[in-house]
């Protein structure tokens, strides 16, 4: 029998997604349990993603499973020009459950369509990680306690970056407002805007991080890249506008949250990470409990 | 003396029964025999093209004896051949004529724009939802981008 596989947030329901987040909180408040003894999931890693692959790592041996898989491809039989196919198909006799990530877009669904073990895609490319989204929306949910009706200002590379889009679908579901702080360059793609104005959700946009963060109910902020810019000294003009400072948090409201995907480079100021506001690190641990509950939850174990 | 019917003459001659499609752009006639399989059938087959048509530029004409398509099959060329116009014949008479309609999914005959999406590294056949149908917008099952009219590639 095919088995259900997590490739894209668009797969679950809004219930199905509300029922992971529950059990997210089930595992935080106990971690260490054996529903998986006996159990092996592959962590085929095809490019180095060491945050994500310690988080599902982490999450897996916690819950009594062991784990195979390989860090980079250019160490596995994929370097010896075996298709994802052949890899696949081979790797789903040893496992319970793959959690792959891949420099090519498609290449989880595709992997879905093969395997009859489920498969959890941990990145494709620059397409969806949607436990990435999920453990957000969690951070979301815990430090608000609700997803409906929020502020959310999102900073930095809203072009580019995966984990916004894939963020604003999610919370699309729920009555958001959305404040989109980035360079001109770096705007938010008429793609996204567009699917909020056919769902009649507000949107804002600014290139001034002050005139918003004081009505935010979580700042999610992104890296902004050099390499994004078509014109270097576009990017000397804006690289320290989309800094975050400790002082620039003194009229937040007290429930504020700041997120980020990490890795961080030098958008959050270090001096920020003393302030009760600053959630990342947490967020980071609340991946680790999303992903117990997704996997359990497509092993059918919970 | 010339027989007023000769100036009705078919440039493509009748068939006993079958199917004939007709108003395909010529430069997609070769697109359409692909997306039909004809090049592997054994049904007897005519065809021409650069025929003159009273409505578009020029066109093209394919005759298949003794072969019925399932809509699903047709409509299939849809994509390249948006106006043609089908009749079905049976005893040297047009029983029924229908239009192609673009159908609500694509299978294994075009090509994801997307330079780094799986179907054009492995051999996957490719899925597209169809998000629009006039002008044509494919949504690729693997890689979710949209592939438009201008970039459409039939495999």
């Amino acid at each position: 029998m095919k088995s259900r596989s997590l490739v894209s947030i668009d797969d679950l329901t809004t219930e199905e997604i509300l029922k992971i987040l529950t059990l997210a909180a089930e595992f935080e408040k106990n971690p260490v349990q054996d529903i998986l003894r006996g159990k092996v999931v592959a962590t085929l890693f095809f490019e180095p993603s060491t945050r994500t692959r310690l988080s599902f790592e982490s999450a897996v041996n916690k819950l009594g499973g062991k784990v195979i898989g390989f860090t980079d491809s250019s160490n596995s039989s994929v370097a010896k020009g075996e298709s994802l196919n052949d890899t696949i198909r081979t790797v789903n006799n040893y496992v319970d459950l793959i959690v792959m990530r891949h420099p090519i877009e498609g290449s989880a669904r595709y992997a879905s369509e093969i395997a009859t073990v489920p498969v959890i895609n941990a990145g494709d490319g620059a397409n969806q990680h949607p436990t990435q989204t999920l453990l957000d929306l969690y951070s979301i949910q815990k430090t608000q306690g609700t997803l409906d009706n929020l502020n959310i200002c999102m900073v930095g590379d809203l072009k580019y970056g995966r984990t916004v889009h894939s963020l604003l679908m999610a919370m699309s579901r729920w009555k958001t407002s959305f404040h989109f702080v980035a360079p001109e360059e770096l705007k938010m793609p008429d793609e996204q805007k567009l699917y909020l104005r056919n769902l009649g959700l507000d949107y804002h946009e600014t290139t001034d991080l002050n005139e918003v963060i004081n009505m935010a109910d979580i700042v999610y902020m992104t890296r902004v890249q050099r390499e994004r810019f078509s014109d270097p000294m576009e990017y000397e003009k804006v690289k320290n506008a989309y800094v975050l400072h400790d002082y620039m948090l003194s009229d937040t409201k007290p429930e504020m949250r700041i997120l980020h995907p990490l890795p961080r480079v030098n958008e959050i100021s270090t001096d920020v990470d003393g302030n009760t506001k600053a959630y990342y690190f947490e967020q980071a641990l609340n991946g680790v409990y999303t992903r117990q509950a997704i996997i359990c939850l497509l092993l059918g174990l919970k | 003396m010339k027989n007023i019917n000769d100036k009705k003459q078919l440039l493509v001659s009748a068939i006993e029964s079958g199917t004939v499609i007709d108003h395909i752009p010529a430069s997609s006639l070769f697109k359409v025999i692909k997306i039909l399989g004809l090049d592997r059938i054994r049904n007897q087959i005519t065809f021409g093209t650069n025929l003159e048509s009273k409505t578009s530029g020029k066109k093209a004409i394919i005759k298949i004896a003794g072969k019925f398509f399932e809509d699903d099959d047709i409509d299939r060329i849809a994509l390249v051949a948006p106006k043609a116009k089908l009749n079905i014949i049976r005893d040297y008479q047009v029983i029924e004529k229908r239009v192609v309609e673009v159908p609500d999914t694509i299978n294994a005959i075009a090509k994801c724009m997307n330079p780094k999406c799986i179907t054009n590294f492995e051999k996957v056949t490719t899925h597209f939802r169809v998000v629009s149908k006039e002008p044509v917008a494919l949504k690729c099952l693997y890689c979710e981008k949209i592939t438009d009219q201008e970039r459409l590639e039939i495999i």
